[in-house]
């Protein structure tokens, strides 16, 4: 090999690594405007205490909390898919709609970045705004570390998957939001998307689908429901399938979203 | 520095730009002029890369803006219509935001920050919301945003667009100034801020190019380049046509204003004649006739005119002739 060759060769990696290491930051840059838009509002904080207050309402009001007498957040979770299906979708509805309102995308995509850095910045900062509204009802666990001895690793698989599960209920919430520049229709279009994912395996619906369908077109629908998958993350499981899915329904919206994005500026 | 071939946009079956071919060289300020609608914003989202065209070749610094969009985006400074800026932020927040994603870092972004302040005067608002800021505020942050690389290219869309005279004046001032050492496109619809700013122009309508040209070569294609206008005390304005009308250089003249005690007229004199013939010609018949001349002036031909006759649509074809 010619030393030719190999500082070209060098070279290719060196600028493959600055590459890469400019994409995480494009991406950082993007996230840390995102989230600090959302702290320099006062809906972000209207929306954390309303979401703990929600958490609160149904763990202990409907769900009977107390009255369980055992020491688990079962009462918690269970409502998460519920809860989501509105708070999320009012938290990814600004994502792109937004900034087609206001056309500072046309600033942000003749910028030297790609459109995905934009569009991951976007949704990292939007899921950690959730993640950080989550981690306030850390109250809950001291609650039941202090009544009992619960199972620790079954409450963080409970956050895990709720988690998880509000970052694919984003997702979809960011893929409508580049579909129109309008927030309240891209509210309702992922309230939408989201209430198929719960329902596709809800039992109540299931149960009356099993009437007059087949046993595997229904068992196929349902595994593209987020509830069998969740429910696994609240019994303690940490089923590598279930990771799978909930990341897949992340990465197909976000590589959605894109395509939506792209077809915009086609015309 | 821009290379633009051959450049066609369609939305739909609508053909928004249509067959668009222009350079910019380092040095010159090109002018992007047209009626609402003609294709001039269009045309500017596919030379900085926000939508792709349908064909043609954007080459920007050597990159191709379809193929290698990254490097080619580096080098342009863009201030898109109507100003967008994030209104939720500050105007240091926005501009820091802006010089992060160009890549700059630590020491020399906040010298970047702090030289794109100062040259838009931002001061007085710097750590204020965009949201509360008045429209010529506005403007400035995102035209800021803009320039903050220090980019060899700028690309404004209507920079003028909604400032009033003195800002207007400040504007084309810094783009005079900036056009110096950097290719600059803008776009406009202001007849004024061609002379006052551009070295170059193209009159695009309905998505084509239909002249290209310096200022005075477009000024040249009006009817009135060329003529000569005098006004003549003491005598009646069907004299002064008289003797004109006599006079061999001549083509055509018109009666401008008849005053009391003068007349005005304007001579046309045929194409291609030499340079202030006319104007000589004429002095010679004021002589002549012991007139009392009160002006004499050579017209420069006037840059709204040639707008109207190439902009109109029924206009005749020879008229739409582009200029080399
Ligand atoms: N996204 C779009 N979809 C459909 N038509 C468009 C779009 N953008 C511009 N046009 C049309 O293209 C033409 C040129 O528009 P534009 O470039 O904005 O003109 P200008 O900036 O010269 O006023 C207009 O007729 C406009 O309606
Ligand atoms: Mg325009």
């Amino acid at each position: 090999m010619s030393t030719d060759a190999i500082t070209a060769h060098s070279a290719a990696g060196l600028s493959d690594a600055r590459a890469h290491s400019s994409a995480v930051r494009h991406i950082t840059t993007i996230a840390k405007r995102e989230l600090t838009s959302y702290f320099a509002s006062p809906v972000a904080y209207v929306f954390i205490v309303f979401f703990l207050l929600l958490c609160g309402f149904f763990t202990f009001m409907v769900g009977r909390f107390f009255q369980r007498g055992e020491a688990s957040l079962i009462a918690f979770f269970i409502w998460h898919p519920w809860l989501y299906l509105f708070l999320v979708p009012a938290v990814g509805m600004r994502t792109w709609s937004e900034e087609r309102r206001l056309g500072t995308i046309e600033l942000l995509l003749t910028m030297p970045i790609t459109p995905w850095q934009a569009i991951v910045g976007k949704f990292v900062a939007s899921w950690l705004f959730l993640a950080i509204a989550l981690a306030l009802t850390f109250p809950l666990v001291l609650t039941v570390g202090y009544l009992g001895s619960p199972d620790y690793g079954v409450i963080f698989c409970g956050y895990l998957g709720s988690a998880l599960m509000a970052g694919a209920y984003l997702a979809i919430s960011c893929m409508t939001s580049a579909l129109t520049r309008n927030q309240v229709i891209s509210f309702i279009l992922s309230v939408v998307a989201c209430l198929f994912l719960i329902l596709a395996g809800w039992p109540p619906v299931t149960d009356m689908l099993v009437q007059w369908a087949p046993n595997w077109l229904v068992e196929g629908v349902a595994a593209f429901s987020v509830m069998p998958h969740f429910e696994s993350f609240q019994r303690g499981v940490i089923d590598s399938r279930d990771l799978v899915y909930f990341l897949s329904v992340i990465a197909f919206s976000l590589f959605t979203t894109g395509v939506i994005i792209r077809s915009h500026r086609a015309g | 520095m821009i290379k633009v071939h051959n450049l066609v946009k369609a939305f739909g079956s609508k053909l928004a730009v249509n067959d668009v071919s222009f350079t910019v060289e380092r040095g010159e300020v090109l002018g992007f002029l047209g009626p609402n609608g003609a294709g001039k914003s269009t045309t500017m989202r596919m030379v900085t890369g926000f939508i792709p065209p349908t064909a043609g070749r954007i080459s920007v610094g050597g990159f191709d803006m379809v193929s290698d969009p990254i490097p080619a985006k580096r080098l342009i400074g863009y201030l898109p219509e109507n100003a967008p800026a994030y209104t939720d932020m500050t105007v240091y927040g926005f501009l820091n935001f802006t010089a992060e994603l160009r890549g700059l870092s630590g020491e020399s972004r906040k010298k970047a920050v702090h030289r794109a302040v100062e040259m838009c005067f931002l001061d007085s608002v710097l750590y204020q919301s965009v949201d509360t800021l008045s429209k010529g505020y506005r403007h400035r942050t995102c035209f800021a945003q803009s320039i903050i690389h220090d980019p060899d290219i700028l690309i404004m869309d209507e920079p003028t667009d909604g400032l009033d005279p003195n800002q207007k004046h400040e504007v084309r001032t810094l783009i005079r100034r900036m056009g110096e050492k950097k290719a600059i496109v803008f776009s406009t619809h202001i007849l004024e801020e061609v002379d006052a700013a551009c070295t170059r122009a193209i009159v695009i309508d309905r998505g084509k190019i239909v002249a290209n040209g310096t200022p005075r070569e477009l000024r040249q294609k009006s009817d009135l380049a060329g003529a000569v206008s005098l006004r003549v005390a003491g005598v009646t304005g069907a004299v002064l046509r008289e003797r004109l009308q006599q006079l061999p250089g001549v083509k055509r003249c018109a009666i401008v204003r008849e005053e009391p005690g003068a007349a005005w007229a304007r001579a046309y004199g045929a194409k291609g004649a030499r340079d202030n013939e006319l104007n000589q010609s004429l002095y010679e018949l004021a002589v002549r006739e012991q007139w009392k001349l009160i002006e004499l002036k050579a017209e420069e031909g006037r840059l709204d005119e040639v707008f109207r006759a190439i902009t109109l649509p029924d206009t005749p074809a020879t008229s739409k002739e582009q200029a080399q």
